[in-house]
């Protein structure tokens, strides 16, 4: 198990109803720690359409779910 | 000092334009995205952006970085706003200054649909017929420049 704080932006935030939460996770890889976040928090964006950071820096859906990690889920961008 | 910086609160253009001044630039070139009253045909009463300000700095920086070495300008800069913003008010400045005017605009377009793409703000309208909503659009395109 890994204890990580996750971070949401944007419509994710809204839906999970907290900019964070620290958890406990089995998960193998970032893409099965946000499967588990979208069926908890009933996300609508599939994993295709984001883009995953680890302790501010973008990181690969396959990367291994590391203790104690910040990890933040980004959804579609919309700056400019 | 920091190329790319995200700013909370209005920011003055006057010393963003001062610090491109370069002996050697003969020209520099700058865009201004401000908030429009309409988005696809919705009329929109006001905005608010929102960013995950360490990784956009980050990236930003990266942005402008690449920039330089892409286009051989001899600087760039760029503020983005965050927070709640008016009809009118100035949500992006980009600015670059080049030897010549053909690489001080190529690389201020670059770099402003370069931040649209990449760097991690969010757009949350309000529209006049009282919704509102987060834009996640599936591809950004320079068509959606404000």
């Amino acid at each position: 198990m890994a204890k990580v704080t996750l971070l949401y932006f944007a419509s994710l935030r809204d839906a999970a109803g907290a900019s964070s939460e620290t958890l406990e996770t089995a998960a193998p890889d970032l893409s099965a720690l946000y499967g588990e976040a979208r069926s908890r928090h009933g996300f609508a964006l599939p994993v295709e359409r984001l883009r995953v950071a680890v302790d501010g820096a973008f990181a690969r859906w396959e990367d291994a779910v590391r203790d104690g990690a910040e990890i933040a889920f980004i959804p579609p961008v919309s700056g400019g | 000092m920091s190329r790319f910086r995200i700013a909370d609160q209005p920011f003055d253009i006057a010393p963003l334009r001062a610090r491109l001044l370069h002996e050697r630039a003969g020209a520099f070139a700058a865009f201004e995205g401000w908030v429009r009253d309409h988005n696809e045909g919705r009329p929109v009463h006001g905005l608010r952006y929102e960013a995950y300000v360490e990784l956009a700095e980050a990236e930003g920086e990266r942005i402008l970085g690449e920039a330089l070495e892409k286009f051989g300008i001899l600087d760039a800069c760029a503020v983005h706003r965050v927070g709640d913003l008016a009809i009118g008010d100035l949500a992006v400045w980009v600015g670059a200054s080049a030897a010549h005017r053909d690489a001080a605009f190529d690389a201020c377009r670059w770099i402003i649909d370069e931040v649209k793409a990449r760097v991690p703000i969010w757009k949350h309208e309000r529209y006049a017929d009282g919704h509102a909503g987060w834009l996640h659009p599936r591809q950004t395109t320079p068509s959606d420049a404000g």
